[in-house]
């Protein structure tokens, strides 16, 4: 079983697509060679910047001969439909053989196609997984044709068996496969010749290059620390960034330096964000502080003087980096402490978007909606709107356009320096969340009110100009909206009459398009369905309660689900919903063919069974217990008294017969079974339940 | 030429010139106008396009009015150096011809970290974009990297191989200096010294004054709509020259006035007159001007045209 070796270099591959590469060589290569009926036990891939590597273990070194047999026309068929045959197997007429078959004799062609060895197999796998290879973004050069994310320079494609490594065979574009590679770029840059992966792994390493890239994570991620640790300080955690550092190095070499002080006064996102956007550093926090003090850089190299000049030459980029910063900051705090009237101004010539108006125009709308929203959550309106205001005018600062993720942070701070309300500078910096199914949720009443207005505003906004999110594509990012509106109103137990809030926002819009209140609760309530799904709520108890009036109260609904829920999860409550459906079938069969609704009300003189009375006695306990709860919005309440009746509907179906012969008694059943079917309706619609 | 570390601005420049001279570059001078970048240079916009070979350097001061900081700031101005090199078809060993330019400026491998960072590049204005990198040196970005795959919505075929070193960024590096206009300009023992900040800061505050608060905008937008007619008239004559009777397809001149439609936008930007929304409507009309000069350019010998080819009807 001979072991394949693929080493695909290049020149430097984005560190952001080497995940994604490793992964779709692994598999199209395997997929390949499998479809062309080869086995193999193990495969793994691995990436450096300037290499993709496959070694797959354990390849059949031939895919199997097959013989396939075809059946074709009768003997005596005419001339034409054997020709037909013929030019479809490739056979000539003598290698066919006649068979007996149930119509009598036919035409059988026998085709045999030999295996193929392993090498030809791989070299047009790999060759038609070179020339399709789905980069997100690959170029050309020279004068070539052939497209790689940067100059594909060397393959190396090699076939290992206990008798030695054979090169495969393979040519793209002047590329001719071989056994060569070559070690890090600076610190070892001669040509090496391999013969299978161990050597190939061992020469690397010899070479400086480290292939595989958890190692190199794991690597950085250890020596950092340990260098963090030494002087009593942490390194901020970031997956992201560490992945991406080493998909940047083949060699890591982990070096840590100071902050100017003139810099340690800027707001820590500023510095963090400032580092890690422009030069991939990590940032190292004192914890005693909570201040970012150092930088860890992650050099691609060793060098004579262990890093010295490497660690001066990122401190002086960083030092200008920062002044940058500073300088925005401390132009920004100008602006801020003269009350911000310059990004006010600045937001009413940026557009929004072209038939929503400016940023300022939007911020209207917002400040006015978060006014209206502010009594619903116990917000003071004043400072509601005054919070959604300011909120946004950070989209005008200086930093935030060099950092557009440091939106509403900046904000908190400008409104602090603006010296207005804590409440106004938590809203700035709280009232783009919650940003996802897990992003905190704001809950200070300033915070929620201008978090709700924004996103209600996005939403009805949107709607208005028929741009809903379709199937896969949402570029507004409404549903993301949607889910914001429903954990903040959940979270906070807020009662929101969002169609009556949707309709007045909606008024409010220049652009009135075909979107209505109506519309958009039930993009809402589709949205709820997915969120309420994810925290174990069933779709049918969603269903109905979705169909009982109030369901634009998106908190009363959700409490209703959480009671149908639970009292079905009780045995009562399991049996009801099948005496409820037996009670409302029955009495809609009778409804349908007799044409009148049984509503007049059943009169107990005519009951003539004990479980009869008995009902009437569960209905009138149920209804006068059912309304006060139902009042008080107690649930659990109603949905017990209403669970109570399951006994006496069990034990009525089991003593009479409703459609009974003497039509006065089977008129008054069915009025008996329609107060069943008010008393359960005014609780949940049980006919959406399933079961 | 000379070995060890260099001692002013001016002798990595003329490093850079000897070196890529030793490469077969042609070494151009600058363009005679005010461009946003090196990329805006004839010989990389027009000549990127079309079959034939090209290899050119050359310096090109470049403008952009909105970094104009008084000569303040230690390293962004309204005016600074780019050093510019294209070459078409982009060689195979164009990383180690890079490398072997910062060698030539007296960058040692064995102390510096040279890392080769993704960075596509787009130019809106001229409707180009390539895939490439930015060249890291200790985390300091000293050179952009890119083979061109459109210009002027056209393929690049062949590609070419363009470099772009910020030279007072890299002269800074190199040098030492931490404020651009500390930088020695030509050798600190001459006998006149000259610093960068002797030749730059009055009129890196000059400018930025101008730039910022007193450019006339209504002057400026005329301007703009001056060149971005002048370019389309020039397009718009007849192929054949009537006085000599030659085939002449005036795509320089068209050029001209495209790049100077390109800087009146800056200007306008740095005044800060054209709203979000305008801009991008701005950079469109920018761009119609050098697709119509590149469309324009790729019918002319020097775009590849053989004079067997139908020529495209103007």
């Amino acid at each position: 079983m001979p072991d394949l070796l693929i080493e695909l270099f290049s020149e430097e591959i984005p560190a952001r697509m080497q995940a994604g590469a490793r992964e779709a060589l692994r598999q199209r290569v395997t997929d390949g060679l499998v479809e062309a009926g080869l086995s193999y036990a193990h495969a793994r891939a691995w990436s450096t910047p300037r290499r993709l590597v496959l070694a797959i273990e354990g390849l059949s070194a031939r895919s199997p001969d097959l013989k396939e047999e075809r059946k074709g026309p009768r003997v005596d068929a005419p001339e034409k439909a054997l020709d037909g045959f013929l030019r479809s197997t490739g056979l000539t007429k003598d290698q066919l053989q006649a068979r007996d078959d149930k119509k009598g004799q036919v035409w059988i062609a026998v085709i045999e196609k030999p295996g193929r060895d392993a090498a030809e197999i791989v070299a047009e796998v790999l060759e038609a997984t070179i020339r399709n290879f789905p980069w997100p973004k690959s170029m050309r050069w020279g004068t070539g044709s052939l497209r790689w994310v940067r100059p594909l320079q060397s393959i190396l494609c090699l076939l290992t068996t206990e008798a030695g490594a054979e090169v495969v065979p393979l040519e793209i574009d002047g590329i001719r496969a071989g056994d060569m590679t070559r070690g890090h770029r600076f610190m070892a840059p001669e040509p090496v010749r391999v013969t299978g992966f161990e050597d190939y792994a061992v020469k690397l390493k010899r070479a400086n290059v480290m292939l595989d890239q958890d190692e190199r994570a794991e690597q950085i991620w250890h020596d950092a620390t340990n260098a963090a640790f030494a002087q009593g300080l942490e390194v901020v955690e970031d997956k992201g960034l560490l992945t991406e550092v080493a998909g940047l190095v083949e060699w890591p070499v982990v070096l840590m330096g100071a902050i100017g002080e003139a810099f340690l006064d800027l707001p820590p996102e500023v510095l963090q964000t400032s580092m890690k956007e422009h030069q991939k550093f990590f940032s190292v926090k004192d914890p005693k502080t909570g201040r970012i003090v150092r930088f860890v850089t992650v050099a691609n190299r060793e060098t004579a003087d262990n890093g010295e000049t490497i660690l001066k030459g990122n401190g002086k980029v960083l030092s200008a980096r920062l002044s940058d910063a500073a300088f925005f900051w401390g132009n920004d705090l100008a602006v801020a402490k003269a009350g911000m009237e310059e990004w006010r101004q600045a937001l009413t010539h940026v557009t929004f978007q072209s038939a929503l108006g400016s940023q300022a125009d939007r911020i209207g709308r917002i400040a006015a909606l978060a006014r209206e929203i502010a009594p619903l959550v116990g917000a003071d309106p004043d400072l509601a709107e005054q919070a959604a205001k300011v909120a946004k005018l950070d989209l005008a600062s200086q930093m935030v356009y060099e950092f557009p993720e440091l939106q509403g942070l900046m904000g908190r701070y400008y409104a602090e320096a603006a010296g207005l309300p804590a409440e106004v500078a938590e809203a700035c910096a709280l009232h783009y969340k919650p940003l996802g199914p897990s992003d905190e949720v704001p809950t200070a009443p300033v915070s929620v009110a201008v978090a709700l207005a924004d996103k209600m505003d996005t939403l009805t906004g949107f709607w208005a100009i028929d741009e809903k999110p379709t199937g896969s594509k949402d570029p507004f990012a409404l549903r993301r909206a949607a889910l914001g509106v429903i954990r903040l109103v959940l979270t906070g137990t807020i009662r929101m009459p969002l169609t009556e809030v949707s309709a007045w926002a909606l008024s409010r819009l220049t652009e009135t398009g075909k979107g209505t209140a109506a519309d958009l609760l039930s993009f809402l309530h589709d949205r709820l369905k997915v969120h309420l799904r994810d925290q174990g709520i069933r779709h049918d108890v969603i269903d109905a309660c979705l169909a009982m009036p109030g369901n634009d109260d998106l908190t009363l609904l959700v409490k209703r689900a959480g009671a149908l829920q639970a009292v079905l999860g009780t045995e009562d409550g399991e049996n009801l919903v099948q005496g409820f459906k037996r009670a409302n079938n029955i009495l809609t069969q009778a409804e349908e063919k007799d044409g009148v609704e049984y509503s007049f009300g059943a009169d107990r003189k005519f009951a003539d069974d004990p479980a009869e009375d008995a009902l009437f006695d569960a209905l009138d306990v149920a209804e006068a217990a059912i309304g006060p709860a139902m009042e008080a919005e107690d649930f659990a309440a109603a949905m017990a008294a209403m669970a109570a009746l399951r006994a006496p509907i069990d034990a009525f179906f089991e003593a009479v017969q409703v459609n009974s012969d003497n039509e006065i008694i089977r008129r008054n059943r069915l009025n008996l079974l329609h107060r069943i079917r008010t008393t359960c309706g005014r609780v949940a619609d049980l006919t959406r339940i399933d079961g | 030429m000379s070995d060890g570390k260099p001692r002013s601005f001016q002798e990595i420049i003329l490093r850079l010139q000897t070196y890529w001279a030793s490469k077969g570059c042609a070494i151009l001078q600058p363009y005679d106008m005010e461009v946003g970048a090196g990329t805006f240079h004839p010989a990389t916009t027009l000549r990127s396009l079309g079959t034939r070979p090209w290899a050119a350097a050359y310096v090109q001061p470049s403008r952009r009015p909105t970094d104009g900081r008084y000569g303040e700031n230690p390293n962004r101005m309204q005016h600074y150096y780019q050093y510019q090199v294209l070459i078409k078809p982009s060689p195979p060993d164009l990383q180690e011809l890079y490398l072997g330019s910062l060698a030539a400026i007296g960058i040692d491998f064995d102390y510096h970290d040279i890392r080769f960072v993704e960075d596509d590049w787009e130019s809106p204005t001229l409707g180009a974009w390539g895939l490439g990198w930015e060249v890291w040196c200790d985390g300091m970005e000293v050179s952009q990297f890119t083979y061109f795959q459109q210009v002027g919505g056209h393929d690049c075929h062949p590609v070419s191989g363009e470099l772009t070193y910020g030279l007072e960024r890299l002269a800074m590096y190199v040098l030492g200096i931490d404020h651009v206009m500390d930088m020695p300009f030509n050798d600190p023992d001459a006998p006149i010294a000259l610093k960068y900040g002797d030749v730059f800061r009055q009129t890196e505050e000059e400018y930025s004054r101008w730039n910022f608060d007193v450019a006339d905008t209504d002057k400026l937008l005329h301007f703009f709509e001056a060149a971005e007619a002048e370019c389309a008239r020039i397009l718009d004559q007849p192929t054949e020259d009537p006085r000599s009777g030659k085939r002449i397809i005036m795509v320089h001149p068209a050029y001209d006035q495209c790049i100077k439609a390109s800087h009146f936008f800056n200007l306008l930007d740095a005044r800060g007159v054209i709203s979000v929304t305008e801009r991008q409507a701005y950079i469109g009309r920018v761009r119609a001007l050098a697709k119509r000069c590149a469309d324009a350019f790729v019918e002319t010998k020097a775009g590849g045209w053989t004079g067997d080819a139908p020529a495209a009807a103007n």
